[in-house]
């Protein structure tokens, strides 16, 4: 089963090959049968080959497929002739891609379900699952892929189902350029991406996940070297475009013009999280250069609270889910930045479940209430969809931190991880807790106004109100299951638990040049999880006090703050700021280069055409006047000397009878008298 | 018996009449019958001179020409109606096709 892990991608590949070639003739009974087993095959498949892995005794199986892209001889960088680079179509499964691939094949599967319920009533039905396929597959390939050239071939094949899949209605102008936008954020970021690919081949001669680790752990380049350093800055651009760090996190919100099942399965739970993968394959790389991990833990500490801020006063309540995914992925990326990669990746894990859950529970009560998205038309849910609301309920104490729910054990191990850290500081840490206050504080605002509190909800739409059909409601059961559970496989250290997920990602992450963790307390590490719960309460109760026991007091609150609501409220003017110095910019170049084209370019071009027609003119008038002239002048020269020949020939036969006539008389007279 | 100068004369004056006839007429159907004067000055002449000489070519001959004017009468005429149709004139001044 190991040596067939290709299955796992190709299964989805070929429902996307179905549906996108002919999915127009399908009836959506059969799309759906189609294109969400395969994804349910490719589920068991991973599942299945996931249970021989355990069983294998070195935790590394790789499969070569076939020889993509054979190149020739060249120097490295370093002057070292590489005799051939054999860039090969393979598969490789360590506890990593073990872990992303059930992540994406199980959450995907749950959302494939989910969207035969929510977009029953589309049009585009087959289109929509074949995206969605075409999506699997590709992240599936950026997962399971053994060099980075690869990588990045699922890396751009997510991207453009993402930007799809954004625009997938795109008779809606605000859709299409959400698209567009997430297209073109994500293209900067891939840029460095290639660019730092370009390096690494240029350094290490190999693209090989493999070689490159064991290159870079061999002790072969310092630690602090510069070209590793500007390799893992290159990745991590990359990674800022692709999981939506600053500063091109801009396009996520936007993505929210996506069908709800797309937001929570591409930017929420998977492929947002290509670039905390990406760093954590790179871990290797990324040790060696304590500068690219400052960074990567700066960037990401600064998005989480930057995004979290934003969060706490938004109204629409799929924008407030997206804040909250940017804010998430700083804290793994911030997980990443202090070295460690596993803690990162247990939050990838947990946050796949109960932000799917959070998002597919949003999209039901979008669905119940015929598409209204502003929570301040929401309000007193709870009794009228009661398995939406409670399964948000779990998910949005699993993203609080509630203790012993999934991202209490995730967010604790990074909060911790960024305190005792070598790599970490309490800068770190302060800005890490803030933000876990924060993020209690925005979702439990999004849970009460949507689902406490006074119905707000539109007379003509409160009595259209139902429960979505079990298709949807089964996935947010599963997912709920596992935003309570998923945690304990990380259960940690300082509760007394193995921290299974850990010592099971160990072979990736254990590294010589990672240094070892300060030696730290029990109590230290007790009593700051104590202080993230008691932060996370806070959050809640101001919640609880401002939109559930004191209704109004929320707007009192943001009138006093004046300014720095508004601020908030247009997200730090951040994409107004972007039009001025870069958006608007580019677009002056793109007239000026416009204006280049028509009055240069377009200009020579129609001047040689002008000289051409001119030079035509003055041949046309030689040609006419003088080639000609000298024909016609001769013609009427001998058309002038012809003339008294023409004048004998009258065409009348008396004429000629007296010519004759007179001959005749001529030559007798000639005769008698001669 | 009459002298064959008399003959002789009578077809000049004939012949005369005819070329005559057919350089001054403008009339196409007169030209015709003016043509027909001169070929029957010939048979006079072809005539008086057989008996002349007491050789009987000059009537056979006379004979020949006899048909020869039927035959031609018969084109002659129906040229005239072909050029009526298509000109709508006999007018020999006003057919002038063959000029420069």
């Amino acid at each position: 089963m190991l040596n067939f892990i290709w299955l796992i991608p190709v299964f989805p590949l070929l429902g996307a090959a179905l549906q996108l070639f002919f999915g127009r003739r399908f009836s959506n009974r059969a799309v759906s049968a189609v294109s969400v087993g395969l994804p349910g095959l490719s589920f068991l498949w991973a599942v299945g080959c996931f249970a021989q892995f355990l069983r294998l005794s070195e935790s590394y199986h790789h499969v070569s497929l076939y020889t993509w892209l054979p190149a020739g001889a060249f120097h490295l960088s370093n002057g070292s002739l590489v005799n051939h680079l054999d860039v090969k179509v393979g598969m490789q499964l360590d506890p990593l891609s073990c872990v992303m691939m059930l992540v994406v094949t199980g959450v995907g599967f749950l959302i494939h379900v989910y969207s035969i319920g929510y977009m029953a009533h589309e049009g585009g039905y087959y289109r929509f699952f074949g995206y969605l396929n075409l999506f699997m597959f590709s992240m599936l390939v950026l997962v399971l892929a053994d060099n980075y050239l690869m990588m990045f071939v699922g890396w751009e094949g997510v991207g453009l189902c993402s930007y799809l899949l954004i625009g997938f209605y795109f008779l809606r102008k605000s859709a299409s350029d959400a698209g567009i936008k997430a297209f073109i954020v994500n293209r900067i970021g891939d840029a460095a991406f290639l660019l730092g690919v370009m390096l690494l081949v240029v350094t290490f001669g190999t693209l090989d996940f493999h070689s490159i680790t064991e290159a870079a752990r061999s002790g072969q380049f310092p630690v602090g070297s510069g070209v590793i350093t500007t390799i893992c800055i290159l990745l991590f651009i990359g990674a800022t475009g692709k999981s939506a760090q600053i500063p091109l996190y801009v396009w996520l919100p936007d993505a929210m013009e996506g069908p709800t099942p797309v937001s929570a399965l591409i930017h929420a739970a998977t492929m947002v999280t290509a670039g905390v993968y990406m760093v954590a394959r790179s871990n290797a790389l990324y040790v060696l250069s304590p500068t690219a991990l400052g960074l990567v833990a700066g960037i990401g500490a600064a998005t989480a609270i930057w995004a979290a801020s934003i969060g706490l006063v938004q109204n629409d309540i799929k924008r407030v889910l997206a804040y909250s995914t940017i804010s998430q992925l700083g804290y793994m990326f911030l997980a990443c930045g202090v070295g460690a990669f596993a803690a990162g990746i247990f939050h990838l894990m947990t946050h796949a479940f109960f932000k799917a859950l959070l998002f597919l529970g949003s999209g039901s009560v979008i669905h119940a209430l015929s598409g209204e998205q502003d929570m301040r038309k929401m309000g007193a849910l709870w009794h009228k969809i009661p398995t939406t609301a409670k399964t948000m309920l779990v998910a949005t104490l699993a993203i609080s931190g509630a203790p012993l729910l999934s991202g209490f054990f995730s967010k604790d191990e990074i909060l911790w991880q960024s305190f005792s850290s070598p790599y970490g500081n309490k800068l770190l840490w302060a800005v890490a807790v803030v933000t876990a206050g924060m993020t209690a504080f925005y979702m439990f605002r999004l849970f009460f106004l949507t689902f406490a509190g006074d119905s707000r909800v539109p007379h003509e739409v409160e009595h259209h109100i139902h429960e979505s059909p079990s298709s949807m409601t089964v996935p947010l059961i599963c997912l709920a299951v596992g935003a309570v559970g998923a945690g304990y496989v990380g259960w940690p250290k300082v509760l007394g638990g193995p921290n299974w997920f850990g010592k099971f990602l160990d072979p990736v992450f254990e590294n010589p040049a990672l240094r070892p963790a300060l030696e730290h307390t029990w109590n230290q590490e007790f009593g700051l999880m104590l202080l993230s719960v008691a932060i996370a309460f806070v959050g809640f109760f101001f919640a609880y006090r401002w939109y559930v026991k004191q209704p109004g007091i929320a707007d009192r609150v943001a009138a006093a703050a004046g300014a720095g609501y508004r601020l908030l409220l247009h997200k730090y003017y951040v994409d107004e700021i972007y039009d001025a110095l870069f958006v608007n910019r580019v677009k002056d170049l793109g007239s000026a280069l416009a204006a280049f084209d028509l009055g240069v370019v377009d200009g020579g071009v129609n001047g040689v055409g002008w000289a051409t027609r001119m030079s035509a003119e003055l041949s046309r008038w030689w040609d006419s006047w003088v080639i000609d002239g000298l024909v016609n002048v001769m013609a009427f020269v001998v058309k002038l000397m012809s003339w008294p020949a023409r004048m004998v020939q009258t065409g009348l036969v008396q004429n000629y009878a007296w010519f004759i006539t007179a001959g005749v008389m001529v030559f007798m007279l000639y005769f008698v008298f001669h | 018996m009459i002298p064959t100068e008399y003959y002789i004369f009578l077809g000049t004056g004939l012949f005369t009449i005819g070329v005559i006839g057919v350089l001054t007429r403008r009339n196409v159907l007169i030209i015709l019958m003016s043509i027909e004067l001169i070929l029957n000055a010939v048979n006079i002449n072809l005539v008086a001179l057989s008996q002349y000489f007491k050789h009987v070519d000059g009537q056979v001959f006379a004979i020949f020409v006899i048909t020869d004017a039927a035959a031609e009468a018969a084109v002659g005429l129906g040229l005239i109606i072909a050029l009526f149709r298509n000109k709508e004139t006999v007018n020999a001044d006003e057919i002038d096709l063959l000029k420069w």
